[in-house]
């Protein structure tokens, strides 16, 4: 929308001269306000409380599974948790199923939600963009805060279990899905992409509530449409009536990253699941643009 | 172009011919400018703004008159439904990245993030602005938090602001850099006398480094004093649009006398002075000047054997100006 060529009349030319004669030290002017934009998702008490939750229920799910495996009738239980009691890497995996089936889409939605709307109830919009700040360049200032935020999510979710399964279970070379072992390093890369795969759906779901957030003012209502569209995602994807409409649900891929556990690794599902979350990105990304760059702010 | 029920003191508010010069050296220009709300109503209906370069202007106008929308357009928040405008000679909306960031602003009451300080609220809208200078920014924002008289609350946070600190930093925000412009929605509201004597004398001297004020207000006292020229609203129009002086209109209007012999001046005020209007209460006498000058009323008194006791030519108060134009009606629409 804006246009970056210099102006004849451009602001403040005596302070770009300055600026540029400082070379070195100087900081690119997006980087600024993604810095911003980034102090104001990390240092806010709600996301704080957020990521603390996150990051406790690792701890809490551990303790329970070395309770429950220790006693009588082990098994059963959701995905990995049978590997967990042999390999406490595990952990990391069981854990990031269960969180993904509520929490960190939770914590997505609300970071998300909040983005265009939460500046627009607290009237902080209408002053960033009579800065001017841009309609184009702070949606992408957001999307990219989204987009570390979920990162951030996952990564801790997956690092906090991973710890308290070292902590809590044997810890050794990990046998995967097919059979195969593989050293400790191989297993924990193998981890590290499953978490990132997950921050990618979170991305999906981010582009999903930032599109919300430009069509309200109101954070909590944006926030709650996101969670609703996660939500009967998910009971859509438990109807086998629907199955022809499965592949195109937001949540459809969310877990199909047990290929990457396999040897060699199965890429067909992630492949799905990336191209999945790459075209909700695209298609909420370009809603939100549409919306947000030609919407009246009268806030 | 038409100046139907726009006539002001037998003047046009718009007169075609001033249009083109009024706009090259302006502030702030538009011509036809209009908002249409998707619930149909016309909140701006083709307003021509004319803020002269260097000016103090009033913008002035009762409850849902359509202030606040038009200062949203001129900032690009919302698009007009109709018509053009120009920020600081850039037509608009093209020219908004280079206009935008030589004005300031303060648009319908302080907005802020609660849980951050004033200061570090101030250093986000700095690092939005694309074309400010990193290195000097906690300079800037010290002085800017300086002038509204904010240093002692800087850290606190702005959730725990008073609503007169509120507004304080919503004003520093406009402070932030020199400006060429600067765009205030009542930026008194809310304070306290000597907040609201202080921001008064704030904007005197931002006006006297050359910047140009554009201030919508109720509060006719402090336009009278401050302002240069002034707009008023009604209802989404412009109304009246010119300097101060213009507003009040050529001269006096009445001329009251006081006298012991009120019937006798009456006579001489009527008769002998043809003048209209004469209304006579108790000791004192009233009639409309016209064109008579005071010195020759008192005069022709004098001669005709009246004692004066006074003779006064009171001038309208702004209010009653202001009240003229825009209606005595309490309810809004
Ligand atoms: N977002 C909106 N949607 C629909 N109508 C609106 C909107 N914003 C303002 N209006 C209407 O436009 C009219 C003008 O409102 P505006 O806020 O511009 O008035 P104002 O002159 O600033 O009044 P005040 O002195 O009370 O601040 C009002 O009748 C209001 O109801
Ligand atoms: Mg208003």
């Amino acid at each position: 929308m804006w246009t970056s060529a210099a102006s004849p009349t451009g602001p403040d030319s005596g302070e770009l001269a300055e600026r540029q004669s400082r070379g070195a030290k100087h900081v690119p002017p997006w980087f600024r306000l993604f810095r911003s934009e980034l102090r104001l998702v990390f240092c806010r008490p709600r996301n704080l409380a957020l990521l603390g939750v996150l990051a406790f229920i690792p701890v809490a799910l551990g303790v329970l599974f070395k309770l429950s495996l220790s006693g009588p009738g082990g098994g059963g239980g959701p995905a990995f948790l049978n590997q967990v009691a042999g390999n406490g890497v595990f952990l990391g995996l069981a854990v990031l199923v269960l969180m993904l089936s509520l929490f960190l889409p939770l914590a997505v939605c609300v970071v998300a939600g909040d983005a265009i709307a939460g500046e627009a109830s607290h009237g902080t919009l209408r002053g960033l963009l009579a800065v001017p700040a841009g309609r184009t360049r702070l949606l992408a200032v957001k999307l990219a805060s989204i987009v570390l935020f979920a990162l951030a999510s996952c990564l801790l979710v997956v690092g906090v279990a991973v710890l308290m399964g070292v902590v809590l279970f044997p810890v050794g070379r990990v046998t995967l899905l097919s059979g195969t072992t593989v050293p400790l390093s191989v297993g924990l890369l193998r981890v590290l992409f499953v978490a990132l795969y997950a921050a990618a759906a979170m991305v999906a779901l981010g582009s999903i509530g930032l599109a919300a957030s430009t069509l309200t003012v109101h954070p909590v209502g944006a926030i709650a449409a996101a969670l609703v569209i996660v939500l009967a995602s998910e009971i859509a994807d438990a109807v086998p009536q629907l199955s022809a409409a499965h592949p195109f649900l937001p949540t459809h891929f969310w877990l199909s990253f047990d290929g990457l556990f396999r040897a060699p690794v199965d890429w067909s599902g992630v492949q799905h699941g990336l191209l999945s979350f790459a075209a909700y990105l695209l298609i909420f990304g370009a809603v939100a643009w549409a919306r947000f760059t030609s919407a009246d702010v009268a806030s | 172009m038409t100046s139907r029920d726009e006539v002001v003191f037998g003047r046009p508010a718009r007169a075609a011919e001033d249009a083109p010069r009024a706009a090259a050296n302006c502030a702030l220009s538009s011509a036809g400018l209009s908002k249409r709300f998707r619930s149909g109503q016309l909140a701006v209906d083709s307003v021509d703004l004319a803020v002269p370069t260097g000016s103090v202007y009033g913008f002035l106008g009762p409850n849902g008159s359509g202030k606040t929308t038009t200062i949203r357009m001129l900032l690009g928040l919302i698009q007009p439904t109709a018509g053009s405008y120009e920020v600081l000679g850039l037509p608009m909306p093209d020219g908004l990245p280079y206009a935008l960031p030589r004005v300031g602003s303060l648009v319908e009451g302080p907005g802020f993030h609660p849980y951050l300080s004033g200061r570090a609220n101030l250093a986000r809208q700095d690092a939005a602005d694309r074309t400010a200078n990193p290195a000097t920014a906690s300079a800037r924002i010290d002085a800017a938090l300086g002038r509204v008289g904010l240093l002692a609350a800087a850290d606190k946070r702005y959730g725990a602001y008073s609503l007169g600190m509120k507004q304080r930093l919503a004003i520093a925000t406009s402070l932030l850099r020199r400006r060429e412009l600067v765009i205030l929605d009542e930026p008194t509201n809310g304070l306290d006398p000597q907040g609201t004597r202080e921001v008064r004398g704030l904007i005197r001297q931002i006006a006297a480094d050359g910047t140009t004020v554009f201030l919508s207000s109720h509060l006719l006292a402090e336009v009278e004093q401050i302002c240069t020229h002034v707009g008023v609203m009604r209802t989404g129009r412009l109304v009246f649009q010119g300097t101060l002086e213009e507003l009040r209109g050529p001269g006096a209007g009445r001329v009251v006398v006081r006298t012991p012999r009120p019937e006798l001046a009456a006579e001489i005020l009527g008769g002998e002075l043809q003048l209209a209007d004469v209304r006579v209460s108790g000791l004192e006498v009233s009639a409309e000047l016209g064109s008579i000058l005071p010195e020759t009323v008192c005069e022709r008194l004098v001669k005709a054997g009246v004692p004066v006791a006074g003779l006064e030519t009171p001038r309208r108060s702004l209010e009653e100006e202001f009240v003229q134009l825009t209606g005595e009606g309490f309810d809004v629409d």
